[in-house]
C-alpha cells in the first residue's frame, strides 16, 4: 500500500492509495469512504444491484462482529472471506465492531476484548483474534483494541488503560502476524485510543506510530459522550503526531458536516454506515453537494432543503408511523403523506437506478406496504448519493472550492 | 374414455361467437406452423408445436406489452413489486409477464393514484406484460372477512376495518385503471374442499359475473378479460360451466377453483376435463399452480399459463428450488456446503454464491432473501423453457421421463396421481 498526497488544503489531504488488494493493482481516492457491509453483504443488495450503483468504493468494510460466528466455516473454506462473500476482486478491510450497533461497556480486560456477534458476546484474546484473521485473510485489518471509552464518564485511569491494552494487543498481533503466512500481504491498522484525555491520545498516537503499521484508526470518537469541541481538538492533535504517508481512518462518523470537520483535521477514510441508517428509517438522502453557485440554488429548492426542513411536522406524518427521531436535515422521510402522489424522482438530477426508474410515490407505497423493495431502492439511492458526496469533496479540494462546499453543507445542517 | 382425436374434432365444432375460426394445424406440426389466430383485439395466439402424444403445446402469445412464449410461469408480485427484486432483475431473468393483485392494489395505493401514475406498468415501471387477478381469491383466503351475495363480495378491510363491496363492475374498473394486459373476471370462488349446493351456486354466479365483467370492460382493445371456469370437483358442474363460458367472446380462459386443499386425484381430472373442452386456439391459464411436478403434468394435460406464490414465498423462507426437490439453505447442514445451490444453474445467485454463504446471510440479511428469490424465479422460468424446448423438438415425453427420475429418484417414489395423469395422455412412466 502506498499513499501519494497531491495536495493539503486547510488541513485536508487530497491523495491516492495505490497498490491495494491481493494483486496490488487497486486504488482508492482520498478522502474517501468504505463500502459498508453486514455479514459480508452490502445491506439489501446483491451483486447485481450493487453493480448498478455508481462510484462504489474499491475498499469494502467487513466487521468482525457480523462474521465472528463463521470462524469454523472459514477455517474449513480456506480460500478467504473475499471469495466466500462473492467479492473476490475487492479490497477488504476488517474492523472489529459494526458501526450501527454500539457495544455495551464494561466487558474488556487486559487480555480480552469482547465482540458482539449475532449469537451474543465473544471474548477475543489476541491469539483467537489473529486465528480468525488468518481464516478471513482481509487486506487491511483493525488491530484488536480496547475502545471502551465512549459510554461517557470515562476516567483518566480508564483512558490510560485503553491505550496500554491496545498497544499491548498491537505488539502481540504484529508478532503473530509475522508467523502467519496467510497474513503476509495484509496491512495492520494501528488503533489510537485514549478517550477524551489529550495526554493519553498523544501517547497513543506517538507509540502506535512507532510500530510497523500500515495505517491508523482514530477510535473512540463515536457516540455522543464527548463534546464536539473536545472531539475535534483531539482529532487534530492526534493526526499532527501521525506520519503523512499512511492513511487515517475513523469509525462512527457519518453525517456530511461531521465528515468535513474530520477531513479538515487530517482524517482520510470513513465508513458508509450512515446511508444505511438513513435507509432503515425509510429516508432518502437529499442534501446537495453541488457547490457550483447558481444551478445549485435551484437544486436545493427542488430537493431536500425545503423538504428536509419540514421533516416530521404533525400534519404530514402518516398516522400509522412516526418519523424516527434520528432523522437529520440531510434526508427526506418518504413515508410522509405528501409523497403519496409525488411522481418525481427521490432527488432531481440524481442518476441512481431508483431515481432514473422510480418515483417518490412508488417508494412511498413500498414503505407503506412494508415491501422489501423499499430497502433495496433506498439503499441504492443512499449509497450512490453518499459516494457522490465524497467525490464532490475531492473535486472541491482539487478546485480549491472547499469553502463553498463547506458553506453549502453546513447551511443544510441548520 | 374419449379418444384425443375425437375430442379435438368436438372442439372444432364448438361455436365461439364473433371469432374467426383458427387455422387448423396438422398433428405433425414440425412440417407446418400455424398462423397466429386472433383471440381478441389485444391477444393473438400461435400454436408453434404440439406434442404428438400428450396434450402439451408450445405457443406464442402476442400481448400489448410484447410476446410471451408458453408454457409460461408467471411470478406473483402482489403489491406492485416482485418482493425484493427490481424490475430490471426480473426482466433480466427472462420474465415477460407477472402478476399484480387487484384486491391489494385496490386498497393501497388505490386505483386513482395508479391511474395518475400511468397504470400499474407506469407505477412500478414494468414494461413487460402484467396480469391482474380480480380480488376473487381473497374471498377464500380472507373468508372470515367476507360475505358473498349476487351483488358482489363484501369485505372488511384488514387495514382500517372499513367495509368494502367488491362488485364485478368495480373489480373491472380497478383493473382498467391498473391497465393490466390480462384481467381476470371476478368469480365466485369456493374452496375446493367445499361440497354441496354452494359449489353449484358459485358456478352459475360466476357465469353471470363473467357477463357483467365483459360488459364493464372499458378497454377491450387494450386489456384482455379472461373467464375463469369454476364448478369445483364436480365433473357435471365443470362441464356446464365450460359449455356456457366458452360461448362468451373472451380472449382466454382460466381454470379456477383448484389448487386449494383438494386431493391431487380430483385435481388433475378436473384440469384435463377442462382442457378437453376449451378451444385450442385460446390460452389456458391454470391458476395457483407452481410446484414443478404439477407444472409438468398440467402442461401434459394441455395448460399454457401458470402462476403461484410458492417459489418466491419459499425463497423468503430460506428454501432454494432444485431439479431434485428443494434445499432448505437456512438449515445447519448447509453451513459448510461450499457448492452453489445448483451447479447447472446459470442464475446470478448460483454463479457467485455458495450454499454456505446463503446460509450465513439468511440469519440476518435481507440480501439472502433476494438471492434466493432470484434463483427460484430462474429455476421456474428455466423449467418452463426446458419444457417448451422439448415440445418444440418433439421430445416432451422423454423430457417428462427424465424430469420425474431426477425429481423422485426411482419409480416407486413417483406420486401415483402424476403417474395416472400422465398415462391418461399417453405418457407411460418407466
Amino acid at each position: 500500500m502506498k499513499l501519494s498526497l497531491s495536495k493539503v488544503v486547510s488541513g485536508c489531504r487530497l491523495g491516492t492509495l495505490t497498490n491495494l488488494g491481493k494483486n496490488g493493482v487497486q486504488t482508492m481516492e482520498l478522502p474517501g469512504c468504505l463500502l459498508y457491509t453486514k455479514t459480508g453483504s452490502p445491506p439489501h443488495l446483491t451483486h447485481d444491484t450493487l453493480q448498478a450503483i455508481k462510484g462504489v468504493p474499491a475498499v469494502v468494510q467487513l466487521t468482525l462482529s457480523t462474521l465472528v460466528e463463521l470462524h469454523e466455516v472459514m477455517e474449513e473454506y480456506k480460500e478467504g472471506i473475499g471469495k466466500f462473500i462473492g467479492m473476490p476482486e475487492s479490497v477488504l478491510y476488517c474492523s472489529l465492531h459494526d458501526p450501527g450497533t454500539p457495544c455495551p461497556p464494561g466487558y474488556n480486560n487486559n487480555k480480552t476484548v469482547s465482540i458482539w456477534g449475532y449469537g451474543g458476546r465473544m471474548e477475543m484474546t489476541a491469539s483467537k483474534f489473529m486465528s480468525m484473521q488468518r481464516a478471513l485473510q482481509p487486506d487491511w485489518l483493525q488491530c484488536l483494541s480496547d475502545g471502551d471509552t465512549i459510554s461517557g464518564e470515562t476516567t483518566r485511569k480508564r483512558a490510560k488503560k485503553s491505550v496500554d491494552r491496545s498497544l499491548s494487543f498491537l505488539d502481540e498481533c504484529l508478532q503473530l502476524q509475522k508467523k502467519s503466512p496467510e497474513l503476509q500481504g495484509s496491512v495492520m491498522v494501528g488503533v489510537i485510543e485514549g478517550g477524551d484525555v489529550l495526554e493519553e491520545r498523544l501517547r497513543s498516537a506517538k507509540e502506535t506510530a512507532k510500530r510497523p503499521v500500515g495505517g491508523f484508526l482514530l477510535d473512540g470518537f463515536q457516540g455522543q459522550a464527548m463534546a464536539k469541541e473536545t472531539k475535534l481538538k483531539l482529532m487534530a492533535s492526534v493526526t499532527a503526531e501521525l506520519p503523512e504517508d499512511k492513511p487515517r481512518l475513523i469509525h462512527g462518523i457519518g453525517k456530511p458536516d461531521e465528515v468535513l470537520e474530520c477531513i479538515e483535521r487530517g482524517v482520510d477514510v470513513f465508513e458508509s454506515f450512515f446511508p444505511y441508517q438513513v435507509t432503515e428509517r425509510g429516508c432518502a438522502l437529499s442534501f446537495s453537494y453541488n457547490y457550483n453557485p447558481d444551478p445549485e440554488a435551484a437544486v436545493i429548492k427542488q430537493n431536500g432543503i425545503q423538504d428536509a426542513g419540514k421533516n416530521g411536522t404533525e400534519k404530514d406524518i402518516n398516522e400509522t408511523s412516526k418519523a424516527d427521531p434520528e432523522i437529520t436535515l440531510f434526508e427526506i422521510f418518504l413515508k410522509e403523506k405528501r409523497y403519496r402522489d409525488d411522481f418525481g424522482p427521490l432527488v432531481h438530477g440524481c442518476t441512481c437506478y431508483c431515481c432514473q426508474n422510480h418515483s417518490r410515490a412508488y417508494v412511498h407505497h413500498l414503505l407503506v406496504t412494508n415491501e422489501l423493495l423499499a430497502g433495496v431502492l433506498l439503499m441504492m439511492h443512499n449509497f450512490q448519493h453518499y459516494f457522490s458526496f465524497f467525490h464532490s469533496i475531492r473535486d472541491a479540494l482539487r478546485d480549491d472550492r472547499l469553502d463553498q462546499l463547506k458553506e453549502l453543507i453546513f447551511r443544510q445542517a441548520l | 374414455m374419449i379418444s384425443l382425436q375425437a375430442t379435438r374434432a368436438t372442439r372444432n365444432h364448438m361455436t365461439v361467437p364473433k371469432m374467426a375460426a383458427p387455422k387448423q394445424a396438422s398433428r405433425d406440426s414440425r412440417a407446418k406452423m400455424a398462423a397466429p389466430s386472433s383471440c381478441g383485439p389485444a391477444l393473438s395466439l400461435r400454436v408453434v408445436a404440439e406434442c404428438g402424444l400428450s396434450k402439451a403445446r408450445a405457443c406464442e402469445l402476442r400481448l400489448p406489452h410484447g410476446p410471451v412464449l408458453s408454457p409460461v410461469f408467471m411470478p406473483v408480485g402482489t403489491q406492485g413489486t416482485m418482493k425484493g427484486i427490481t424490475a430490471r432483475q426480473l426482466e433480466g431473468l427472462g420474465c415477460r409477464i407477472c402478476l399484480g393483485n387487484t384486491y391489494h392494489l385496490g386498497m393501497r395505493p388505490g386505483p386513482e393514484l395508479i391511474k395518475q401514475a400511468n397504470g400499474l406498468h407506469g407505477f412500478m415501471n414494468w414494461q413487460q406484460n402484467l396480469l391482474t387477478d380480480s380480488g376473487g381469491f381473497q374471498m377464500v383466503s380472507l373468508v372470515e372477512l367476507s360475505e358473498v351475495t349476487e351483488e358482489g363480495v363484501r369485505f372488511r378491510s384488514p387495514y382500517d376495518g372499513e367495509e368494502i363491496l367488491l362488485m364485478p363492475e368495480k373489480s373491472i374498473e380497478i383493473q382498467n385503471a391498473l391497465g393490466s394486459d390480462i384481467m381476470m373476471q371476478l368469480d365466485d370462488v369456493v374452496s375446493s374442499t367445499v361440497t354441496g349446493p354452494r359449489v353449484e351456486e358459485a358456478m352459475y354466479r360466476s357465469i353471470r359475473w363473467l357477463d357483467r365483467c365483459i360488459a364493464a370492460n372499458s378497454k377491450p382493445d387494450k386489456q384482455n378479460l379472461f373467464a375463469i371456469i369454476q364448478g369445483g370437483l364436480d365433473p357435471a358442474l365443470r362441464t356446464k360451466c365450460l359449455e356456457e363460458m366458452t360461448q362468451r367472446d373472451v380472449p382466454g380462459f382460466a381454470i379456477g377453483g383448484l389448487s386449494g386443499g383438494e386431493a391431487k386425484d380430483h385435481f388433475w381430472k378436473m384440469v384435463t376435463l377442462s382442457t378437453d373442452r376449451l378451444p385450442r386456439g385460446k390460452p389456458r391459464y391454470l391458476m395457483g399452480v407452481g410446484y414443478a411436478t404439477d407444472l409438468v403434468v398440467c402442461v401434459a394435460l394441455g395448460c399454457d399459463m401458470f402462476d403461484c406464490v410458492f417459489p418466491t414465498r419459499t425463497a423468503r423462507f430460506g428454501s432454494a428450488l432444485v431439479p431434485w426437490g428443494s434445499l432448505p439453505v437456512k438449515n445447519k447442514q448447509f453451513a459448510k456446503d461450499f457448492r452453489p445451490i445448483d451447479e447447472n444453474c446459470g442464475c446470478p445467485t448460483c454463479r457467485r454464491y455458495s450454499r454456505a454463504f446463503l446460509h450465513a446471510l439468511f440469519r440476518s440479511e435481507t440480501a439472502a432473501l433476494h438471492l434466493l428469490t432470484v434463483h427460484n424465479i430462474a429455476y421456474q422460468l428455466n423449467l418452463m423453457q426446458s419444457i417448451r424446448e422439448s415440445i418444440v423438438e418433439q421430445r416432451f415425453p422423454q423430457f417428462v421421463q427424465d424430469f420425474m427420475r431426477t425429481m423422485y429418484g426411482s419409480q416407486e417414489r413417483y406420486p401415483p396421481w402424476a403417474v395416472e395423469a400422465l398415462a391418461s395422455v399417453n405418457i407411460t412412466l418407466e
